[in-house]
């Protein structure tokens, strides 16, 4: 189990004596997708911003072990985290409306994030544009303001960003909650692809558990701050073995009802 | 610049408007017909005189032309109001955007600062200022300007605070950007949008409290053309003598529109929520 991309092992999150998280074991490897479900307050997100080394800054106490290629990221300098992050680890999020600052073109922030990354402008430039074309967006929209696209079109230049950084473990956290159908779909895709074709390692976190069965191949349900169940997709939603993984599945609203 | 001037006919009209009472300021000496009546001049046997072709705006109480008076007056009033605004700006904005942004302790030593200036009415508190130092011109643009302040802080601090929980700005801080930089280049810009539009509001808020400061004796002194104050002189006449506060109210006016027109166009122009999808 040693060539996991992400090994997360009692990973505690905590605010004060409130446990905001708990996983016991949870990995993510490369070429696969990892959903994370569970209702609003389980501790998803919690669980995305320890990885990221952000939950220190929230206030909260983080415990256990998160290891990225066998190398441990806890207890890691604020100036080494800043390495990984968005190089190897890379994030989005729920809203891309306001992940991106509306008084910028979205290329100027993309080709930004790759220069603080220490490209040069002309590198910056081509890669941002060949990141784009590789989440089916033409790169034409990188001269827009974020407000001249789709909530759709944000998200995958989020992706395309975290692309272009060439990492290898991506935290998406609600990537498709807050946009409608057929744009989730398009997103949904792009992600699929960057499985397939970059063996990237992805943790998803969703609600949504349709979403998860149709995306991931293995998921992680999460209930008051801890992982309750775990296993490969299609198991878990034919035969779930605890009682809140149940109630999650019978609670998905069904078109033949 | 050209293409910001077509796509926006507010800021055209406005501009426009702005650069013409620019022009008459200038060359106030050259295009009032009496340039004298500006100053201590009088012609008692000419006073209130109907409009007429030597007199465009009629003469007013004392005999002075009302035409060269506006004119003139075009080199007091909107030039006060630009510095008041300015000097406003100049305080409010830093303050209410460290205010909004690092919040707590910064965040309540401002905001009751703030709050002990806006607990006065802002004409007394300027009143105040003024009569304690000697009446003039200068002490009533700086008395305005501390009445006025405040309130540029706490809009931009409320701007400020809503931003600084974005996303995007979470993100500069994780990727350890500079302070200063965050708030200059990502806060800022996102939060000086309702100032803007207030600040091109207020440009005749402050010609009329100047001209009211000036109705109480505290700021223009009477040969001094301000357009406030030749209104207020102008009120005892107004039954016989119409002309004495409509043109100078007329001014006033023309200049609060027209910031105002600038203010709007300038609001749709730097705002990129606002452009059209292309």
């Amino acid at each position: 189990m040693n060539s996991m991309k992400l090994q997360i092992r009692d990973l505690r999150v905590r605010f004060g004596e409130q446990l905001a998280a708990s996983a016991a074991a949870l990995d993510v490897d490369a070429g696969e997708i990892v959903g994370l479900a569970g209702e609003s307050g389980s501790g998803k997100s919690m669980t995305i911003q320890a990885v990221l080394g952000l939950a220190g800054t929230a206030g909260a106490t983080v415990t256990g072990s998160i290891k990225l290629d066998g190398v441990e990221l806890t207890g890691m300098s604020a100036a080494e985290l800043r390495a990984i992050r968005g190089r190897r680890i890379a994030a989005i999020f729920q809203s891309p409306g306001l992940a991106f600052n509306p008084v910028f073109r979205v290329g100027a922030i993309v080709t930004r994030a790759l220069r603080q990354h220490g490209l040069s402008a002309a590198e910056a430039r081509d890669r941002a544009a060949a990141a784009m074309r590789s989440v089916l967006l033409p790169p034409e929209l990188l001269h827009r303001y974020p407000a001249q696209l789709s909530g759709g079109q944000l998200q995958r230049v989020a992706i395309a960003l975290a692309l272009a950084l060439r990492a290898d473990v991506l935290l998406a956290d609600e990537p498709t909650s807050a946009l409608d159908v057929t744009v989730q779909a398009e997103v949904l895709e792009v992600l699929r692809e960057l499985r397939d074709s970059r063996g990237m390692a992805i943790l998803f976190v969703s609600h949504d558990l349709a979403v998860i069965a149709e995306l991931c191949d293995r998921v992680a349900v999460m209930r008051a701050g801890e992982v309750v169940e775990q296993g490969v997709t299609r198991e878990v939603i034919a035969a779930p073995r605890h009682e809140y993984t149940r109630e999650l599945l019978a609670a998905v609203p069904k078109l033949d009802g | 610049m050209i293409r910001l001037l077509k796509a926006n006919q507010l800021i055209a009209a406005g501009g426009l408007i702005v650069l013409l009472i620019f022009v008459v300021a200038v060359f106030a000496p050259l295009l009032a017909p009496y340039p004298a009546d500006a100053g201590s001049a009088t012609h008692p046997e000419n006073a209130l005189l109907a409009p007429s072709l030597t007199h465009l705006f009629g003469t007013d109480q004392v005999g002075r032309d009302v035409f060269s008076r506006v004119l003139y007056g075009a080199r007091i009033s909107p030039v006060i109001a630009l510095v008041v605004l300015l000097l406003a700006c100049a305080a409010g904005v830093p303050l209410g955007v460290a205010a909004g942004y690092f919040g707590g302790a910064a965040d309540e030593v401002i905001m009751r600062v703030t709050d002990v200036f806006l607990a006065f009415p802002s004409l007394l508190l300027a009143l105040a200022f003024v009569a304690v130092l000697p009446a003039s011109l200068t002490v009533v643009t700086i008395a305005i300007a501390i009445t006025w302040w405040p309130w540029y802080a706490r809009l931009i601090r409320g701007q400020a605070a809503s931003v600084a929980g974005r996303p995007y700005v979470e993100a500069c801080r994780a990727l350890g950007i500079p302070r200063w930089r965050i708030l200059l280049r990502h806060v800022l810009p996102n939060s000086v949008t309702p100032l803007i539009v207030q600040v091109s509001l207020d440009a005749g808020g402050v010609i009329l409290t100047i001209s009211a400061l000036s109705f109480l004796g505290l700021g223009a002194q009477d040969p001094v053309p301000e357009w406030g104050l030749m209104v207020a002189e102008g009120e005892n006449y107004f039954t016989t003598g119409w002309w004495l506060v409509t043109f100078p109210g007329l001014a006033i006016l023309i200049t609060a529109l027209a910031f105002n027109l600038l203010g709007d166009g300038l609001r749709d122009a730097l705002d990129p929520r606002r452009l059209p999808v292309r």
